[in-house]
């Protein structure tokens, strides 16, 4: 009995045996089936979850290109920026590592409390910027006692170094950090987001922002759970951006913004075949250095309260009433449209009447009898008058925008103004009433509605100087690494016509010259005397103000007596050399006085300075060698 | 008392019983160990300190204690069934007076030198009770309910203590090992599920009284990817260790996952999910193998056993190191919640080893008395 039942035991426990087993095996099926699933069915989308755990990738910012001059002398270029930088990790008390490294650096420069509250904020392993544009005898002193300075590490940046100073605040500009404003206009690049990454603000530095900047490195890092780094995967390093070289010249530039002192004015340097600029100058200027470290506020207060406004770039933004220096778009006007010719003779007075107005002529006496080219070198406005008259505002507007002025000339340049032209149409526009003779007179001295930036009167200048041909103003002669059909417009013959015959503009090149070179000529007292090297040009002087009639009884006032800020702006615009031109200049002072005192001696040296450093003597350096920012410490 | 069934119902001497010991059984517990040594070096990037070694001392230890228990004549075992467990349900009754706090549940009971968790042992203990209940009992009472009563209060006194500690996945197992002693020893199939069928429902409702973490354990097991910084992290991170491995694995110490701390507590609960990120499919499916050989053994071992207690031990100490198993794998896998059971023999830790060291002892010691005729009880 106990036999038997002990056998049904065991044969129950065999039945069960099997079952249980068949469980067993049916769930460790289930395993494997999930292991399957995971580890081949769905493998791949994991291995990209794992690594999207592990990787981090890490902007490499490129080094930046660099501006140099058309010879190659650097204007903008980078420089180690020596920084030190903690670990707060890896010392055990980070006041003591502060105090230690104060011994080494000027006192102030280490922002204790801006440190301590960001050691606080991070994990102990992120690195925290102490201080950072060390000189190199600085940084030296601290690496060497790093050892008695636990957890600091030495670390060299790049920082934009502008050798010149305000020299080329207007042209170059400067970089700054990326703000959310830059983020939404820009075109999306990774390295925007860099928070040390720095892009162009102004001038050249914003314009060819893209050609500079180069492109973004990668370096794929290994991290843990915790965010630390472990190790670096691999590393793709960034291209560099290309140096772009300006056709301006360093020495030409420095010369110039002297030469025009403290005055607030600007000058425009061009060669009449190619349209490189040479110079443009536009006093007083700021310290770019100022803007690529942070201003404060208390410069920029100085800046923006300046009433010579040092930030604006007058020689492309500025826009002044050209005075006489306008009367040669005027006379080609009037001698195109074939109501005079260049023997045309007006008698001065002193003043012309049109119905109950009376238009004076600069000089109280009169010129007396006139042609055209005595008309020019003696600027007699009365002349001017009657052959504007003649000719009609619209004609004289079509004429103008032949020279350049009245639309902008797309400078390579943020900022750039159009100045104003005006017409029987526009004012009808604009203002809703019809045109006025009188007003017509106004345009004829370069007067009344009529604008124009320096940058426009050295065109017109050198479009006058080189047969009238369209020459187009450059500021870049080449991008290093770009193709030289982008950014090379060197050939004359590319410049259209402008459609003026050699006939109209004889008379009215000789009248410049005797503005110089004649004996009544407005600019005789800044002639060049070195032959061959002889300028032709024309004085303007453009009035800020109306003067008055009361005015005009009392006597005029001179200049100097005026303010500063009522005295007329002096103008100058000239070429040379007068037989075989090359070189155009347009000089502004701003409440200068008379052009012929002002503006004439100024651009007269500003000529003779580009003569005699004749870039085309010189060789100029269109593709560079790139050079490595260690180099260009040196 | 001791009858004799056939020549071969003797007792055997110590020499023989020790030649007579299942060395290819030993083998596996070793080869099985050693993977987990291999896990443990990994898991220390390349060093045998300080997880490795400690193991490997534990497992001496353990291995020893497992020769003890296999040698100890089966009718002490079987003498000391009840008592064993009535101790084990003191400490766990102890461990609500006096444990000390240890990872958000009381668990340990402080024993001077040694920290000792009584719900191991109670694992062992309730098997040995539950094998010794049924070997005494007739088939015929299997059927009936009234002796169902008592094994039934075997299981769910320790059960509910250690759920009060809480500790759901240990209670769990308690119940689920106790169910199969049952099954093994002939409870009628309808029973187990009336029982399932009472379970479910109530464990609806049992869902109300759980602690929170629980019950947002549970609720993360359902969509751990909702959640996927917060409770869903382990199991995701797991997951993403299983999968990356792919068929053949990163490589030893090359396992992103692990040696870069994204996976939680790879020493322990996660050691699985290290194993398949470095040795792939194939790491997993070889240690797949070990433990199915294992069971073989286990199941053979029980088979052989003219002794009803033996083979309900044999099958119960293999049916607790399988749930172990599925559990442990499971829950890495995202196939149920995290409930905290170590993988046997490769998961870091003292007590779980020597748990199933002791029930390996235990399923040996069957072999080695497999064929003396115990008579039961009434």
């Amino acid at each position: 009995m106990a036999n038997d039942q002990h056998k049904e035991k065991a044969k129950v426990f065999s039945r069960r045996s099997l079952m249980l087993g068949g469980a067993q095996a049916a769930l460790m099926s289930v395993l494997a089936g999930r292991l399957y699933y995971l580890q081949v069915l769905h493998s791949d989308e994991y291995t990209m979850l794992a690594d999207e755990n592990r990787m981090n990738i890490q902007l490499l910012a490129p080094l930046r290109g660099r501006v140099v001059d058309r010879f190659g002398v650097e204007i903008a270029s980078n420089r180690h920026n020596y920084r030190v930088i903690l670990i707060p990790e890896q010392t055990s008390s980070v006041e003591k590592t502060l105090d230690a490294l104060a011994q080494y650096v000027p006192p102030d420069s280490i922002d204790r409390e801006r440190v301590l509250k960001e050691v606080k904020k991070k994990r102990s392993f992120v690195p925290i910027p102490v201080v950072d544009n060390l000189t190199w005898d600085q940084f030296a002193q601290i690496n060497v006692n790093s050892p008695d300075i636990p957890g600091i590490q030495m670390d060299v940046g790049a920082t934009r170094d502008y050798h010149y100073g305000d020299l080329f605040s207007h042209l170059v500009g400067y970089v700054g950090a990326v703000s959310e404003k830059d983020l939404q206009n820009l075109e999306p690049d990774p390295l925007l987001e860099l928070p040390e990454f720095r892009i162009g603000k102004s001038g050249i530095e914003k314009y060819y922002d893209t050609a500079l900047r180069g492109k973004a490195g990668i370096s794929r890092l290994e991290a843990n759970a915790y965010g630390r780094t472990i190790r670096e995967l691999n590393r793709q390093e960034g291209i560099p951006g290309n140096d772009v070289i300006l056709t301006i010249d360093q020495q030409l530039q420095e010369f110039a913004a002297k030469r025009m002192g403290s005055e607030s004015a600007a000058a425009v340097i061009m060669d009449i075949h190619t349209g490189d600029i040479l110079s443009m100058v536009s006093v007083p200027a700021y310290d770019p250095n100022a803007f690529a470290r942070g201003i404060t506020s208390k410069e920029w207060k100085e800046l923006v309260s300046n009433s010579k406004r040092p930030l604006g770039n007058k020689a492309i933004g500025g826009q002044y009433p050209p005075g006489s220096t306008f009367k040669m778009v005027v006379a080609l006007a009037a001698l195109e449209a074939g109501v005079i010719t260049d023997s045309h003779q007006v008698y001065c007075k002193g003043h012309t009447n049109l119905g109950k107005h009376r238009f004076h002529c600069w000089k109280r006496g009169g010129h007396g009898k006139l042609n055209l080219e005595q008309a020019i070198a003696q600027s007699c406005d009365v002349y001017f008058y009657d052959i504007a008259r003649k000719v009609g505002v619209d004609r004289i507007a079509e004429m103008s925008h032949r020279f350049g002025l009245g639309e902008k000339l797309d400078i390579d340049l943020y900022g750039e103004k159009a100045g104003l032209i005006p017409t029987k149409d526009w004012k009808l526009a604009v203002q809703g009433v019809r045109w006025q003779v009188g007003e017509t007179y106004n345009v004829g001295i370069g007067q009344g509605f009529v604008l124009t930036t320096p940058l426009q009167l050295a065109v017109m200048t050198a479009r006058l100087a080189n047969g009238g041909k369209a020459v187009v103003p450059r500021l870049v002669r080449s991008i290093a690494g770009a193709s030289p059909d982008e950014t090379n417009r060197d050939s004359l013959a590319v410049a259209p016509d402008i459609g003026v015959s050699q006939a109209a503009m004889r008379p009215v090149l000789r009248g410049m010259n005797k503005v110089v070179n004649g004996k009544r000529g407005t600019a005789r007292a800044s002639k060049i005397s070195t032959k061959g090297w002889e300028m032709a040009g024309k004085t303007g002087t453009a009035q800020v103000r109306r003067i008055s009639k009361k005015e005009r009884i009392e006597g005029v006032r001179k200049s100097e007596e005026k303010p500063w800020e009522e005295r007329d702006h002096a103008l100058f615009v000239g070429y040379a050399p007068y037989n075989d031109p090359r070189y155009a200049v347009a000089v502004i002072i701003e409440h200068g006085g008379s052009g012929s005192k002002a503006a004439a001696p100024i651009a007269r040296d500003l000529l003779q300075e580009t003569l005699r450093l004749d870039p085309l003597r010189r060789p100029s350096l269109d593709v560079l060698a790139r050079r490595i920012p260690g180099e260009s410490d040196a | 008392m001791l009858r004799e069934l056939g020549a071969k119902n003797v007792q055997l001497p110590l020499s023989q019983k020790l030649w007579d010991l299942n060395w290819g059984f030993v083998l596996l517990i070793c080869a099985t160990a050693s993977v987990g040594f291999l896990m443990l070096y990994s898991a220390a990037g390349g060093n045998l300190d300080p997880w490795a070694s400690r193991q490997m001392i534990r497992f001496g230890a353990g291995l020893a204690l497992m020769f003890f228990v296999a040698l100890v004549d089966i009718r002490v075992w079987l003498n000391l069934a009840y008592p064993l467990y009535a101790v084990a349900l003191i400490l766990l009754g102890a461990v609500e007076v006096m444990g000390v706090v240890g990872m958000g549940a009381k668990r340990w009971v402080d024993l001077g030198p040694f920290q000792l968790q009584p719900s191991e042992i109670m694992k062992i203990t309730l098997i040995m009770a539950l094998a010794r209940y049924f070997h005494n009992l007739g088939l015929e009472d299997t059927r009936r309910i009234q002796w169902l009563i008592p094994p039934l209060i075997l299981v769910m006194a320790p059960a509910a203590l250690v759920l009060r500690q809480p500790d759901l996945g240990t209670a769990l197992l308690l119940i689920a090992g106790g169910g199969i002693v049952f099954f093994m020893a002939g409870v009628s199939l309808w029973k187990f599920g009336a029982v399932i069928g009472i379970a479910i429902p109530s464990a609806f409702f049992a869902y109300q009284f759980l602690h929170e973490y629980q019950q947002k354990r549970i609720l993360t097991f359902l969509n751990p990817e909702n959640d996927p910084l917060g409770a869903g992290y382990h199991i995701l991170q797991s997951k993403i260790a299983l999968g990356s491995g792919g068929v053949f694995g990163k490589g030893l110490l090359q396992g992103t996952q692990s040696h870069l701390n994204y996976l939680p507590e790879m020493r322990t609960d996660f050691i699985f999910s290290m194993l398949a990120e470095e040795f792939g499919m194939v790491g997993g499916l070889l240690l797949f193998a070990l433990y199915i050989l294992l069971a073989l053994y286990a199941y053979a071992i029980a088979y052989r056993s003219r002794n009803h207690f033996g083979k309900l031990l044999a099958t119960g100490m293999n049916g607790i190191f399988f749930l172990y198993i599925f559990i442990n794998v499971a829950m890495v896998m995202g196939l149920v919640p995290v409930v905290g059971v170590p993988l046997p023999l490769i998961s870091y830790g003292g007590t779980a080893m020597l748990t199933l060291l002791i029930g390996f002892g235990l399923i040996m010691n069957v072999y080695l008395h497999r064929d003396l005729d115990i008579p039961g009880k009434r």
